[in-house]
Formats: structure tokens, C-alpha cells, sequence
């Protein structure tokens, strides 16, 4: 008796802790080779392929030679900041993971396992605002650094994630307009009920989002916080060792939160798709998890199919983009969307 | 009792992996090392000297943005069981900002000068 308790109560929170943690480093180490290879091959080159099959094991080895790097701080940068940051950056992101549901329940007995480890009535909120905790770490990393480049690239990054979280907060409004719920569960089982997903109701929100979270995280064609040619590698240019790597890692845990994000709002998480077709009701035979995971590489080789095609943005376009193009068109479609979902 | 867990569990790992250089990095430390990187040549200043910051205008108005969005968010959650008052007092308060948004669209906030 005490021992399904302890169980129940300790042996499975702990392992789904852990699953959390794993899961963004191991989707950051597939997602790293990913892009060096895809991008390479998308520019006629070869990319990472001498290391494992294809290349797969250069990530593994790029990690564990960071973990034999000195830990070099540079003489006049602020020793506190500059060891808060990167943790900062990292666990506000990790954490996030903790509301995101990953799939379906699984009933073992009576027993309902959840694969996620907190259900929140405003997981959303939540979930957006950890995410934007990271921008606190990169202030203090590029702030602490004392140097010339990466407080440029800190600088960069501040208003940057200033003009695209508005866009982002309007669209998400939309979604919560039809799901009439934050719950993160509670939108998946609502497109379960709707038998449509929200991306095909509301395209124009899907697409304002989509454009947002690439400059919310940083990516190519925004990527000027750590555009190479200009701020050589932005606010982590002073960091060597694990703390760059907690930066590293946090980019890509942040790409696959932003993609989880875009999947359970506007693409039905971890429902199978055609639902309202009887010919593919086969399709849920698939576990929930795997039809998740599909989708979520679908949007992270998105992310890496528009750094290899885009150029670079120049910052006031980027800023320009976000104030007189997104942000007017967000509200626009906020309006829209509650005036159809008034006279529905 | 999870939220325990959650942040004991990070706590351990991060203590771990940032103790790694630590424990198997070299350790030789240097006085070129140990400045601020400006491309191998010497470094030009010693300081950060204050510099003009472009777009500081949108922070301002980026904070009243994300109130408007806060206060936007139940009110989408109930707006429906509100009716006909929630839409009207809401066209009214986004009217207000779409004015102070047109302002400052119109003094040149998003601009580069």
C-alpha cells in the first residue's frame, strides 16, 4: 500500500521531471545537427556526416567538449550577473516545459498518467511569461559582460522581444476568444470537440504568431541580437564553457517551446488530423505523443528551412515590421475575430 | 509537492553542470585572457560610454501595449456571457490606444531617427 504510494506520489513526478529536462537537450542536440545538416545541404555543401551515421553523433561530441572548456570571466564584468544569466536563461525556459502538455492521458489501471507536470488554469499565461523571463537573462549576461558587443547585442534584443511579445499577446487573444479557456489542456480538447484546429479558423493569427515567435526567439531573418557579422556572436560573446552552452541550449529549448505553442493553438496538439474525415479515423491508432512530435519537427525544420532561404533583416526594418505591419494587423484581426465571435 | 521536486531537481542539475568546467577545464589563466573580447587587437576603451539608444520610444509604448493586452485577456474569457456592454466599453478603451498608438506612429517613435 505505502509502496504504489510512494510510486505514485514520488517515482513518477520525479521521472516526468526528469523526461522534462531531458526532452529540450535532446531536441536541442537532434535539432543542432539538424540545421548543420540541412543547411548545408540546402547551400550544396556537406555538413556534419564523419561522427556516427550521418553526422548524428557531432552534437554529443560539440557537448561534451564544452563540458572540457575553462570557464574564462573576463576581468571587469560583474561576477553575480554574470553567473545569474545564463541559469536565468536556461531554467525560465526548462521550466516553462513543465505546463506544456505533450500528449494525451494514459490510463495505467486506475492510475491516469498526465504527460505533462502541471496542469495550470492559465497555463498560457504562464508558459508566455516564463519564456520572457529569458530576456531578463540576456540583459544581465550583456550588461555583466562589459563589453562593447554584447551589450549592443543585449540592447538589440530588448527592444526586439518588446515589439514582437504585443503581437503575440494580441493573437493568442484569439485563440482564447474560441477556446473560451488559458488552460493549455483545455484548447487541445476543445479543437478535440470542434473537430477543426484554430490555425484554419484563424490563418491570420497563426501567421502573425508564427512571424513573432522567429523574432521572440531569435532566429534567422531576426537574428540580429547575435547577428555574426556584425556583434560577433551578441550578448553571450564573453561566455565560454557550460555557460554558453546554457545559453545555446536555451536558444533551442526556446525554438521548441515557441513550436509547441504554435501546435497545441493552432494545430491541435497531440490530435491526430483529419478528424472530421470518417476514412481517416485509422490515423488514431497513432499514439497522441507521436502525432505531436511530427508536428513539432514540421515547425523546427520551418525555423531551419527560413534561416537557410531568408537574409538577414537590418534593425529599424525589423522594428519597422513590428510597429506599422504586425501589430496593426493584429489588432485589426482581434477586432475581426470578436466581432465574429460576437455575432456567432 | 511536484513544484518541490521541479526545483530541487533543477537546483541539483545546474550546480552539476555548471561545476563541470570547474572539475575538468584547464585552469590557466592569463591577463590577455581575461579581457574584453575586441577581435585580437588591443582593447580601445576601457569603459562603456554612454551612447544614444535608438527606439527607447517603444518601450514606452510597449507598456501600454502589454497592459492593454492583460486586461484584454478576461475579458475574452467572458466577454460572451457580457453581451452587448463588455463589446462597447472594450471599442472604446482600444480606441483610446489606437489614438495614442496613431501619436505615436505619427511623432516618429518607430523610427531610426
Amino acid at each position: 500500500m505505502t509502496n504504489t504510494g510512494f510510486v505514485f506520489d514520488v517515482l513518477i513526478p520525479v521521472g516526468k521531471i526528469v523526461a522534462v529536462i531531458l526532452y529540450p537537450m535532446l531536441m536541442t542536440i537532434v535539432m543542432i545537427w539538424l540545421e548543420r545538416r540541412v543547411v548545408a545541404l540546402m547551400q550544396k555543401r556537406l555538413g556534419p556526416n564523419r561522427v556516427g551515421f550521418q553526422g548524428i553523433l557531432q552534437p554529443f561530441a560539440d557537448a561534451f567538449k564544452l563540458f572540457l572548456k575553462e570557464d574564462i570571466m573576463q576581468d571587469q564584468a560583474d561576477p553575480l550577473l554574470f553567473k545569474v544569466a545564463p541559469v536565468l536563461v536556461m531554467f525560465s525556459s526548462l521550466l516553462a516545459f513543465c505546463f506544456v502538455p505533450l500528449g494525451e492521458p494514459i490510463r495505467i489501471g486506475t492510475y491516469q498518467l498526465t504527460l505533462w507536470i502541471a496542469q495550470s488554469p492559465v497555463g498560457l499565461l504562464l508558459v508566455l511569461g516564463l519564456s520572457s523571463i529569458s530576456v531578463f537573462g540576456v540583459i544581465f549576461g550583456g550588461w555583466a559582460s562589459n563589453s562593447k558587443y554584447p551589450l549592443m547585442g543585449a540592447l538589440r534584443s530588448v527592444v526586439q522581444i518588446l515589439s514582437y511579445e504585443i503581437p503575440i499577446g494580441l493573437t493568442v487573444l484569439s485563440v482564447v476568444f474560441f477556446a473560451r479557456s488559458i488552460d493549455l489542456v483545455e484548447i487541445v480538447n476543445h479543437q478535440s470537440q470542434a473537430k477543426i484546429w484554430f490555425g484554419f479558423m484563424l490563418p491570420v493569427s497563426f501567421v502573425v504568431f508564427w512571424i513573432s515567435a522567429i523574432a521572440e526567439t531569435n532566429r534567422a531573418p531576426f537574428d540580429l541580437p547575435e547577428a555574426e557579422s556584425e556583434l560577433v556572436a551578441g550578448y553571450h560573446t564573453e561566455y565560454s564553457g557550460m555557460k554558453f552552452a546554457f545559453f545555446y541550449i536555451a536558444e533551442y529549448a526556446h525554438m521548441v517551446l515557441v513550436s509547441s505553442l504554435v501546435v497545441i493553438m493552432f494545430f491541435g496538439g497531440w490530435l491526430a488530423p483529419f478528424p472530421n474525415v470518417p476514412a481517416f479515423a485509422f490515423l488514431k491508432v497513432i499514439p497522441g505523443f507521436v502525432w505531436y512530435l511530427v508536428k513539432i519537427m514540421f515547425f523546427l525544420y520551418l525555423y531551419v528551412w527560413i534561416r537557410a532561404t531568408l537574409p538577414r533583416y537590418r534593425f529599424d526594418e525589423l522594428i519597422r515590421l513590428a510597429w506599422k505591419w504586425l501589430i496593426p494587423l493584429a489588432l485589426l484581426n482581434f477586432l475581426v475575430v470578436a466581432l465574429i465571435r460576437y455575432i456567432l | 509537492m511536484e513544484l518541490v521536486f521541479v526545483f530541487l531537481i533543477f537546483g541539483l542539475l545546474g550546480v552539476v553542470l555548471l561545476s563541470m568546467n570547474a572539475l575538468l577545464g584547464p585552469k590557466k589563466t592569463n591577463p590577455d585572457k581575461e579581457k574584453p573580447f575586441e577581435c585580437g587587437s588591443p582593447y580601445l576603451q576601457n569603459e562603456i560610454k554612454p551612447f544614444p539608444i535608438k527606439f527607447s520610444l517603444v518601450a514606452f509604448v510597449f507598456l501600454l501595449f502589454d497592459i492593454e493586452v492583460v486586461f484584454f485577456f478576461p475579458w475574452a474569457l467572458i466577454f460572451k456571457e457580457m453581451r452587448g456592454p463588455a463589446l462597447v466599453i472594450m471599442l472604446a478603451y482600444g480606441a483610446v490606444l489606437a489614438a495614442g498608438f496613431i501619436y505615436a506612429w505619427k511623432k516618429g517613435a518607430f523610427e531610426w531617427d
